[in-house]
């Protein structure tokens, strides 16, 4: 829109800003797009680079620039940075979308062929850490064992928690709770094994095991569960609690038996996505649960396996196609599993969310 | 500054649902035109059509025609951002920019054109919160926030938003459906005295308030129920409130149904 | 409930008691789980700090100058030096890819993409934050890194003058760089997903203010959701930057590791606290776990801070954030 605010009112009286614009026909952002993927392609075979990550983003600057003049010219610089920032956004979309698909992607066409009913229901126990065969049958007991154990501790804690602060909370301590909770979240996962190390292992004593993975994993989950179901009994309105007050329930009569199954859906769903989360927890496990080859399907004696845990072992031989093949086939397990959880704690939240949530 | 806007055979659309239907009026220059009606008859709709905010709305389109003196909003090559520009907007509910200061709200659509300089801006900030009444109340704290003043200074301050780009049309949904009756009062006031200056439409529940600041009321009406709005009749406010044409509006002006 | 009522309880009394008496058990039960959590928390810094003090007193060298790692050797001597350097610069690296990319995606999801898009991907968006890290870091080290190879070499190249690009020594672009590329993916989700509530809780009545008064989308943007949004956008940052400080393993296995500090990003090399207490734990003496929680308890007191100061921020939203520049 070029300015027009000069004109001088008496020459011409009724007149404003003029309302029509110069504008690019709607084929115009495609078209651009299509012109610099050629041309950035062209530049990349033409200069010999090896990796299409350069094209691509060759193409990407040449749009955001060929769009940005092309506009500027026929639109007007206010219409041209409108247009600068929805080609920013959608080339954003894209490079969130290249490596994310890309992950998915290699890991399935990786893992997909070493995952079978052997790899499933063996142990490395006897295998070779650079010969064929062996599976993931110690590692998969483990991970259940040792994520069962952390939620069956962290769950209720969090839970109380998070009762405590919705519904009792109130003056320094809660505040300070709340507080400790958020920071909570984000403590790294390896400094939480590094306290159960300090803790259970030098200060009493106790030697490698499931449980003391499962210690480390609880605190990593406890923040998370707390957070959720805190969101959760907020949701829960109030006038349920005070018609059941009204009834003569006591405070703690209401807490469990109106507020807890009303948002127990949202709860259920906070609970699994903490798992899913600590499923894939790496750091703690190494240093805690140390790893075997063999079965252990008792997580309070000895030295265990999880899955992260067997990624990593299968990995850090370097050069060992077969253990590569085994870390891929044990990673595509893992993310099944998790992106499952996720799936169904998702579908649980949309089944059974409280009325008033959006 | 102020033009004359024609409408032609215009209807609304929310995705696949027709929210008012075959719509042609002319609204007078420099004079107030109420629109009232029943809720849900579609006048809030159609007065967003005016200044092609209805289409912000996902899946909204608009059929028809709207001529600002000879000008088509609605013309292919027409550009929906000049066209919010030459119409300005009030809404239902005072909406300062929660972030910005009492002058930076003011002179929030000059910075978007490109206007810079200083002195232009204050003054133009003088003038417009003088022109909504605003100016002696808050002429000593202009850098604190607009969300810290009362709704109904909140609600002189959104108007002297929209003055301040000097549009030729100010459309007014409900301003004063928020406000309390001192509040409502001022800014009735104020309405009287910018329509020297602009073209005003106002949507309004209160038909004491069509009555009071209107020069001209539109009647609005659904066809039935699930039918689309429509324009019943457009007069002289006086002649509307003591001698309508058409039926409905009569009885829905004495209360009997809405 | 100080004293007992002399006869014996009966009836709606005795009902009354009861319930007084559950109320409180279930009370403090409660609010022993909010104390606990304290608890441990206290306990975290205590055990780390008790271990890091045994460590500390016998270290030959200085604890944040020294760039060596070696607290099993006769005279033990450790610092957090080349640590500190890794992990800062890896998270910085990742939060200057990761920020604005998050940005725009959350923009993208919620202002600019049809609906139909919308939803699903904002979907796909939260399930890939549930991928583990370990996954992660074996995409990294066996498809980033080699397809990283070009685009190092390019850098270097075109850039190697700004020193920080300069590639001083060939091989595998297992490095700091490539450390940030891979935290900025993971970071990406969370940023992404915390910055896209705040910027859909923009209420429409400012956007349309803006609108109305003759903005373009980008426009309305910038006067009304990004200025409403920035103390979230601060906070979802935040955390990222917390995950990109204390992630792992994803980075143990990406990067090749040794205890240098140069600035030469392209260059393998470096370390970062929790990689290096990864690696180096299974193998190390007594001394040598003391000397890692040691360096555990700086990162604890850094990704502390950095979320303490992304909590504050959230808390201070609501107060007037200054004329907007």
């Amino acid at each position: 829109m070029s300015v027009v605010t000069t004109v001088p009112e008496d020459a011409r009286p009724q007149t404003g800003p003029k309302l029509t614009a110069n504008r690019l026909p709607r084929w115009t952002p495609p078209a651009v797009a299509a012109g610099a993927i050629a041309l950035g392609c062209g530049i990349g075979a033409a200069g010999g680079l090896e990796s299409h990550l350069q094209w691509g983003l060759i193409s990407a600057l040449l749009f955001l620039l060929g769009g940005y003049l092309i506009s500027a010219r026929v639109e007007g610089r206010r219409q041209a940075k409108d247009r600068l920032a929805t080609s920013v956004v959608w080339v954003a979309f894209i490079l969130a979308v290249v490596p994310l698909v890309s992950l998915t992607v290699y890991t399935i066409q990786q893992g997909i062929g070493v995952v079978d009913g052997n790899f499933l229901s063996h142990s490395m126990k006897g295998v070779i850490q650079t010969g064929k065969g062996g599976g993931i049958y110690h590692a998969l007991l483990g991970t259940l064992q040792q994520v069962g154990l952390a939620t069956v501790m962290a769950a209720p804690i969090g839970l109380l928690t998070a009762v405590y602060l919705v519904e009792y909370g109130r003056g320094g301590l809660a505040k300070a709770v709340t507080f400790f909770v958020d920071v909570m979240t984000g403590i790294p996962s390896i400094v939480a094994g590094l306290f159960v190390f300090s803790l259970w292992n030098l200060a009493l004593g106790f030697n490698y095991s499931g449980f003391s993975g499962s210690l480390a994993l609880a605190i990593l989950m406890i923040p998370v569960v707390v957070r959720s179901t805190e969101e959760m009994l907020k949701l829960v309105p109030n006038e349920l609690r005070e018609a059941s007050y009204a009834l003569g329930v006591p405070k703690w009569k209401t807490i469990l038996r109106i507020v807890l199954p009303t948002a127990i859906g949202g709860i259920t769903t906070g609970v699994m996505l903490a798992v899913a989360r600590i499923t894939g927890e790496t750091a703690p496990v190494l240093m805690l649960v140390f790893g075997a080859d063999y079965i252990n399907s008792n997580p309070f004696d000895g030295p265990q396996q999880s899955l992260p845990m067997y990624i990593w072992q299968q990995y850090s031989v370097v050069n060992n196609d077969n253990g590569y093949a085994r870390a891929w086939g044990a990673a595509l397990v893992l993310i099944a599993f998790v992106m499952g959880l996720n799936l169904i704690a998702r579908g649980i939240a949309r089944w059974r969310s409280p009325k008033g949530g959006h | 500054m102020a033009k004359r806007i024609d409408v032609s055979g215009l209807s609304a659309y929310y995705g696949t649902t027709k929210a008012i239907e075959d719509i042609s009026m002319s609204i007078e220059p420099r004079s107030v035109t109420a629109f009232i009606g029943p809720s849900g008859c579609g006048k809030s709709t159609f007065l967003r059509t005016l200044n092609r905010m209805h289409e912000v709305i996902p899946g909204a389109r608009v059929e028809g025609k709207v001529l600002l003196d000879d000008e088509n909003l609605y013309a292919s090559n027409v550009d929906p951002v000049a066209v919010r520009r030459s119409i300005g907007m009030v809404f239902q509910r005072p909406n300062p920019f929660p972030t910005m200061s009492i002058y930076d709200n003011v002179v929030a659509g000059l910075k978007l054109a490109g206007v810079k300089k200083k002195a232009v801006l204050d003054e133009v900030v003088e003038r417009s919160l003088k022109g909504a009444n605003l100016w002696k109340e808050v002429h000593n704290r202009l850098n604190k926030p607009g969300a810290g003043l009362s709704g109904g200074q909140q609600q002189r301050l959104c108007i002297a938003r929209a003055i301040a780009v000097e549009p030729q049309v100010l459309l007014m949904d409900e301003p004063c459906s928020a406000l309390d009756p001192i509040s409502t009062l001022a800014i009735e006031d104020l309405i009287g005295e910018l329509k020297s200056q602009f073209t005003i439409v106002i949507v309004t529940h209160n038909m004491q308030q069509a009555a009071r600041v209107s020069d001209r009321t539109a009647f609005f009406n659904l066809a039935g129920v699930g039918q689309p709005g429509k324009l019943i009749e457009l007069d002289d406010t006086q002649r509307i409130f003591s001698n309508p044409s058409v039926q409905a509006t009569e009885d829905y002006i004495s209360g009997r149904f809405g | 409930m100080t004293s007992s009522p002399p006869a014996a309880p009966r009836g709606r009394e005795r009902r009354a008691r009861d319930s007084r008496v559950g109320d409180k058990i279930f009370m403090n039960f409660a609010r022993g789980a909010g104390i606990l959590l304290l608890v441990i928390m206290a306990a975290i810094a205590g055990f780390l700090a008790w271990r890091s003090g045994l460590a500390l007193s016998k270290n030959d060298g200085n604890f944040f100058t020294t760039f060596e790692w070696t607290p099993d050797a006769p005279k033990p001597v450790f610092g957090i030096a080349v640590l500190v350097f890794g992990t800062i610069v890896s998270a910085l690296i990742a939060m200057v890819i990761a920020v604005p990319v998050a940005i725009g995606i959350a923009l993208f999801i919620s202002h600019y993409a049809p609906r139909r898009i919308a939803q699903p991907f904002a979907y796909l968006v939260d399930l890939l934050a549930a991928v583990p890290s370990i996954v992660y870091g074996l995409w990294g080290a066996l498809f980033l890194v080699p397809h990283l190879d070009g685009l190092t070499s390019w850098l270097n190249q075109y850039l190697g003058w700004t020193y920080l690009f300069d590639q001083t020594q060939s091989g595998t672009p297992r490095n700091l760089f490539t450390v940030g590329i891979l935290l900025a993916i993971m970071i990406l989700p969370i940023i992404t997903a915390v910055s896209r509530e705040v910027f859909r809780q923009v209420p429409r009545m400012h956007e349309e203010a803006a609108l109305a008064l003759g903005a373009t989308r980008w426009e309305m943007i910038r006067t009304a959701v990004l200025p409403f949004g920035r103390p979230g956008v601060i906070s979802a940052s935040m955390l990222g930057l917390g995950r990109a400080l204390g992630e792992t393993i994803a980075v143990a296995v990406v990067l090749s590791s040794n205890s240098v500090l140069s600035l030469h990003i392209l260059d393998a090399g470096g370390g970062t606290f929790a990689q290096n207490i990864a690696l180096k734990f299974a193998e190390a003496g007594e001394n040598g776990r003391n000397a890692l929680m040691a360096s555990g308890l700086v990162l604890f007191v850094i990704t502390l801070l950095v979320n303490g100061a992304a909590r504050l921020i959230i808390a201070r939203r609501k107060e007037y954030s200054g004329a907007n520049a």
